[in-house]
């Protein structure tokens, strides 16, 4: 048989009855074009999270934080020393497994002011400069704070985006960026100098938000009253992450034990005890022996007393990836339905199609067209079909998608993937091919005599 | 051998519990290069002879020949193939498919054949010359006239160079005048030496063949045979 004069005639049957054709494409175009958005949803939540992941540090990051000595061990509890440099000094000679390794140490008040402005931050905390790589920071003005810095227990701090707004006041506040580097601020009553700022940190979607925001003029406010934080507002998944990100304020390890961790100005011998040692790994692949070749470590230096744990990412990770997968199956299940709806849209057209064209087909097969030709014949005008229908709905789907992205512009941008086209233009296709067996089989069978005699 | 031979074959419907036999009993030969008619009133069994004979239907009892096939028990494939390739049907109704133009029309049994498509182009064109239409090619069916319409569809009969061609009531849907003129067109291919069986129920139109033979409730009633009394007219 013809292949080419087969495609043909299915374009040309389709063409004859324009109208019919689209409606019955209607469902394989809809079909396609939800499989496409959906997938292009759920890609652009997953990039929202991954980015958001990659922003804490990632997979690789481990944290080993301080916990209460096991119950097994607790006869020994005054015997142990807790988490201090000590641990540091013994991971930074023999942990193979460990690429970087920064200390921090938390206070829980933080109250700075400057004036009459005061805030609270989020994270308050004396580390090392290695801090910034660890904890994927970036300085946006002046600089991190040095070795230097650290051994001379300098008076110097780094902040977040968010301090400088509550303390100097916001770019929209303000009608310009106030950049407060050599400024003095006071933390818990004790004078710190700014010397660096971290950059603004936002997901995609906050700096779409802000950069739509800073085009269309500000509304007036109508809400009356004094002045107030208005609450959380964090939009996208994992947007937290920034929110913390931006609350931070870093000063020189050193500078925190003597200023805030002494007991008493009388007894000014500080707490050697840290709160976090942050661990990159050489790889994620390496992530079960360096946790095991940590614990070894520490458990040597802590005389054996368990009074530690670890901190990954992995249930993290594991979230999204179940989230994501939850999503794809929701999604799937939608597209697959009206795919199922537009391939009995199919069947049922190609069905009249063939009871209108007996006398075509008896015709047909008068001349010496087999059962098998004919089958061919109808089994293409359904695959032409939903050919044309696959087509139509990928092109659907990227208007789709930009009207989702403009109307809910506050989720993360939709991201249309090829393999998401591929495989809804391979379903489309294989929906026609299925809702045409039946027709084509009926129609491969009729006799040409019984086709010829209706009249 | 003849190039049709017909044995002993019947024809039985079974309608609501009641046999009815559209054929029975029928033997008969065509030799290559007849010109014959087949006649009969409407529900003789002239049309079932023609459609069993055309490898459309297939007979209940008997056998049939047809250029050295036995085609009573051949499988639908073959049945195709032989439709195709060995016979040419003309219908009353044209029966030309009305999305496709004349030439497509003209074309589609090479198609179905499996020829390429500049031999399907050239050989559709010289049938369309043989019945007159080559300026033609490019119309829809329905821009035709009924006899254009019955030419196209004799074209498309010749195109596969058939062993034998079947008219069915050819000139039924035409005005005399017109249904004359295929008449001669018919003629003039008998004259080429092609086998030709015309199907009627009008004896004006049967007596333009040679041989005739009547079909009356499913059997031959009488035949007109040249060979058999040596010269034309004689009744057996």
């Amino acid at each position: 048989m013809n292949l080419g004069t087969d495609i043909w005639l299915g374009f040309r049957e389709i063409w004859a009855h324009k109208f019919r054709s689209l409606l019955t494409m209607m469902g394989i175009i809809l079909g396609v074009a939800s499989l496409v958005s959906m997938a292009a949803l759920v890609k652009g939540m997953e990039n929202g999270l991954r980015e958001a992941l990659i922003e804490i540090g990632g997979l690789e990051r481990i944290r080993v934080e301080a916990s209460e000595v096991p119950a097994h061990q607790l006869h020994l509890a005054d015997q142990a020393v807790g988490t201090t440099l000590d641990d540091v000094e013994a991971l930074k000679r023999n942990a193979t497994f460990a690429q970087l390794i920064v200390p921090e140490l938390r206070t829980r008040t933080a109250f700075m002011t400057r004036g009459s402005r005061q805030f609270s931050a989020w994270l308050f905390l004396g580390t090392w400069p290695g801090a910034l790589e660890i904890n994927q920071h970036e300085i946006a003005h002046g600089r991190m704070f040095n070795e230097l810095d650290d051994a001379e227990a300098r008076n110097v701090c780094v902040i977040g985006t968010a301090v400088r707004d509550a303390l100097f006041g916001s770019p929209e506040e303000m009608g310009r960026e106030i950049i407060p580097v050599g400024e003095t601020i006071l933390i818990n009553q004790q004078p710190m100098t700014i010397i660096g700022m971290f950059k603004h940190y936002e997901s995609e979607d906050d700096r779409r938000l802000r950069e739509r925001q800073a085009e269309q003029p500000k509304p007036a406010q109508t809400n009356a009253g004094p002045a107030r934080s208005r609450g959380w507002q964090v939009r996208s998944p994992g947007g937290w992450v920034y929110y913390i990100k931006n609350t931070s304020v870093y000063i020189p390890l050193n500078t925190m034990q003597t200023r805030f961790k002494t007991v008493t100005s009388t007894n000014p011998v500080p707490d050697r005890r840290i709160s976090v040692i942050n661990v990159r790994i050489k790889g994620i692949e390496n992530l079960e022996p360096a946790l095991q070749q940590i614990r070894n470590i520490m458990l040597n230096t802590h005389k054996g007393i368990e009074d530690f744990t670890f901190r990954t990412q992995e249930d993290w990770a594991e979230q999204i990836t179940t989230a994501i997968r939850n999503a794809r199956l929701s999604g799937g299940i939608i597209a697959a339905i009206s795919l199922l709806v537009g391939g009995i849209g199919i069947m049922n057209i190609m069905l009249a199609s063939i009871n209108e064209r007996i006398r075509e087909i008896g015709i047909r097969k008068a001349i010496g067209a087999t059962d098998a030709s004919v089958f061919v014949q109808i089994l293409i005008e359904s695959s032409v079909i939903a050919l044309i229908g696959g087509v139509a709905g990928l092109v659907t789907a990227q208007g789709f998608v930009h009207l989702l992205a403009s109307v809910t512009p506050t989720g993360n941008a939709p991201v249309v993937t090829f393999s998401a086209m591929a495989i809804a233009f391979f379903f489309s296709l294989l929906t026609g091919i299925v809702a045409g067996l039946f027709p084509a089989f009926k129609a491969a069978r009729l006799e040409p005599i019984r086709a010829l005699r209706l009249d | 051998m003849a190039l049709v031979e017909v044995r002993n074959v019947s024809k039985i419907y079974h309608l609501g519990g009641e046999e009815i036999r559209a054929l029975d009993n029928v033997s008969l030969d065509i030799e290559s290069g007849e010109f014959i008619s087949i006649i009969g009133p409407s529900g003789s069994g002239k049309s079932t002879l023609m459609h069993i004979l055309g490898c459309l239907d297939s007979p209940t009892s008997g056998t049939i020949q047809l250029d050295g096939v036995m085609i009573h028990n051949a499988s639908p494939r073959q049945l195709a193939a032989i439709r195709n390739r060995k016979i040419g049907f003309v219908f009353q109704f044209f029966n030309l498919l009305p999305k496709l133009n004349v030439l497509q029309n003209v074309e589609l049994p090479m198609v179905y054949a499996g020829l390429s498509s500049r031999e399907r182009r050239k050989r559709a064109e010289r049938a369309l010359e043989l019945v007159g239409l080559e300026n033609r090619a490019k119309h829809r069916p329905n821009q035709l006239s009924g006899g254009q319409q019955q030419r196209v569809a004799i074209a498309r009969a010749l195109v596969n160079e058939p062993r034998i061609i079947f008219a069915d009531e050819p000139t039924g849907n035409l005005d005399s005048h017109t249904g004359e003129a295929i008449l001669e067109l018919f003629k003039e291919l008998s004259r080429q030496g092609r086998t030709i069986v015309l199907v009627t129920h009008d004896p004006e139109i049967a007596a333009v063949t040679p041989r005739r033979i009547e079909i009356r409730d499913g059997r031959i009633a009488s035949q007109v045979d040249p060979r058999l009394a040596g010269l034309a007219g004689a009744t057996v």
